[in-house]
């Protein structure tokens, strides 16, 4: 068998491209689903996985409020909330968020300009704050 | 088998002026005086990375600098795991026959050979450079990330982490060489300036100017051996997003294989050096390993468990919270404290029961776990 000679591309409109969606992988093999894009499957070795448009939800798995920054571009944002979302999808990625959410709140996904670059953010969703006593 | 017969430990903090070779030649001479030996002896040099001498042969640059001619020469990366690993790499090198007596040192200015923000950016690079570097975090943020789930799953509180951190510079205080000598209190760690939420600037390690440096060898020769028993590793997923778990790390079974190999279990451990390079990771690695239930590390450091006199003394030279933290030196420093004790040298420091001794280190966010089990003679 031969690996892919396809060299693996992200979509155009991913926001790592400057794009307003986010993608991830599934393998059609083993059915194994992953957020690091690559041209196989790192869990059976699968080539050609499909890459596709994820949706919105998820969950709030982890959470920081970020106030010392790196960089003077992020430091001018401080402090600023960065979260780990497990997505309905089945993977988990890293976004910026809403200031005040906390662990395992129910968040949406838009891409945001932010620091000066399209980035993941998280914001609570309505129907959930709904249900706040 | 294999045998720690010397070691060298400079002081961390500000070296003004030395750069990764000075400091790294500083530990070297010390740890060659410690086991009485000459760089005519040295047949084996290991070597971990510098950030601030970033070359693509360090372990050979070194070998020039300091003088030797050896028949292995290798360096390492794996982060804070590297100390540890080179420690490993050395005791099985030693029993595959390659090298008799090897020079394993690390050493950097990091301090002050470069700029704050310079070394904040370059370790912050272990995140996945596409998925995550992008979006501002750091490393504390990576780590307050894992504390952010630790905390909801196992009860600890803010205050249980600082109880460790005025642990560890209670340590310090009793060693010229730390970086932080003064006492700290719950309420000064509560108080210190936020960095990456739940964790203050009195959670987070310094970032430290250092050396650090051992001979480890085939015979238990010179005045002070001590017997490397068990080593281990285990290495999880590099970037936190593509860490499975952040409640389970695999470190438990990282050590329980070095006890193993050491015909050993948890229970004949009397003294131990963790990875601290937070709050968060001593309090992790202790409860993920068993040297304290979950969510009670806290507890048990206020109470006097980790000091020399208690029934596990841990860190005892301050460890990277408050010692401080030069990199791959840092977790090193973990394991000259431990030859010190172990050989009954720790002076005012000194626990009365060092006869079995765990060390558990690791790289990156928790990605990277390196466990060593030494023995007295």
């Amino acid at each position: 068998m031969t690996a892919s000679t396809t060299q693996h591309k992200p979509a155009p409109n991913d926001w790592t491209q400057g794009g307003d969606a986010v993608h991830f992988q599934q393998c059609l093999s083993c059915h194994s689903t992953w957020y690091f894009q690559r041209p196989f499957c790192a869990h059976c070795g699968a080539v050609d996985p499909v890459t596709q448009e994820a949706g919105a939800q998820g969950v709030v798995y982890a959470s920081t409020l970020v106030h010392r920054a790196p960089s003077e571009e992020f430091r001018a944002i401080v402090p600023y909330r960065v979260v780990l979302v497990d997505m309905q999808d089945g993977f988990r990625m890293m976004g910026h968020a809403e200031l005040d959410l906390t662990l395992d709140a129910q968040v949406r996904c838009e891409i945001r300009l932010i620091a000066g670059r399209p980035l993941p953010f998280f914001s609570q969703c309505l129907e959930t704050k709904n249900h706040e006593p | 088998m294999s045998f720690i017969t010397g070691s060298g430990l400079t002081s961390f903090g500000r070296h003004e002026g030395l750069n990764s070779l000075d400091l790294m030649s500083q530990a070297s001479q010390q740890a060659l005086d410690d086991a009485q030996r000459t760089r005519s002896d040295i047949d084996g040099l290991l070597c971990g990375y510098s950030t601030t001498l970033p070359h693509l042969m360090l372990a050979t640059v070194f070998a020039e600098h300091f003088g030797l001619q050896p028949s292995y020469a290798h360096t390492v990366q794996l982060g804070g795991a590297t100390g540890f690993a080179l420690v490993m790499l050395a005791h099985q090198l030693i029993k595959s026959g390659a090298a008799k007596r090897i020079v394993v040192v690390g050493g950097e200015n990091r301090m002050t050979g470069q700029s704050r923000d310079s070394a904040i950016q370059v370790l912050a690079q272990v995140g996945h450079p596409v998925y995550e570097v992008p979006l501002g975090p750091t490393i504390p943020a990576y780590y307050g990330l894992v504390a952010s789930r630790y905390m909801q799953t196992f009860g600890s509180t803010e205050t249980d982490f600082a109880e460790l951190a005025v642990a560890m510079r209670r340590h310090a205080m009793l060693h010229d060489g730390a970086q932080f000598r003064s006492a700290i209190s719950v309420q000064d760690v509560m108080a210190s300036r936020p960095i990456a939420s739940p964790l203050k600037m009195l959670d987070c390690c310094p970032v430290s100017d250092g050396g650090c440096a051992f001979i480890i060898s085939a015979e238990p020769e010179g005045p002070h051996p001590i017997e490397i028993c068990g080593v281990a590793q285990h290495h999880n997923a590099q970037h936190i997003s593509a860490l499975t778990s952040l409640t389970d790390f695999g470190a438990a079974a990282c050590v329980a294989r070095a006890l193993s190999a050491a015909g050993r279990n948890l229970q004949d451990v009397e003294h131990a050096a963790i990875y601290d390079s937070f709050t968060i990771t001593l309090t992790m690695l202790l409860e993920e390993i068993g040297l304290a239930p979950r969510g009670r590390a806290g507890v048990l450091a206020r109470e006097g468990h980790f000091d020399a006199t208690g029934p596990m003394p841990l860190n005892l030279h301050g460890g990277l919270l408050s010692y401080g933290h030069c990199g791959v030196g840092g977790a090193m420093a973990h394991l000259a404290e431990t030859h010190l004790q172990m050989t009954g040298r720790a002076g005012l420091r000194q626990t009365p029961r060092a006869g079995v001794s765990l060390l558990h280190g690791d790289g990156g966010v928790l990605s990277s776990h390196v466990s060593l089990v030494l023995e007295a003679l």
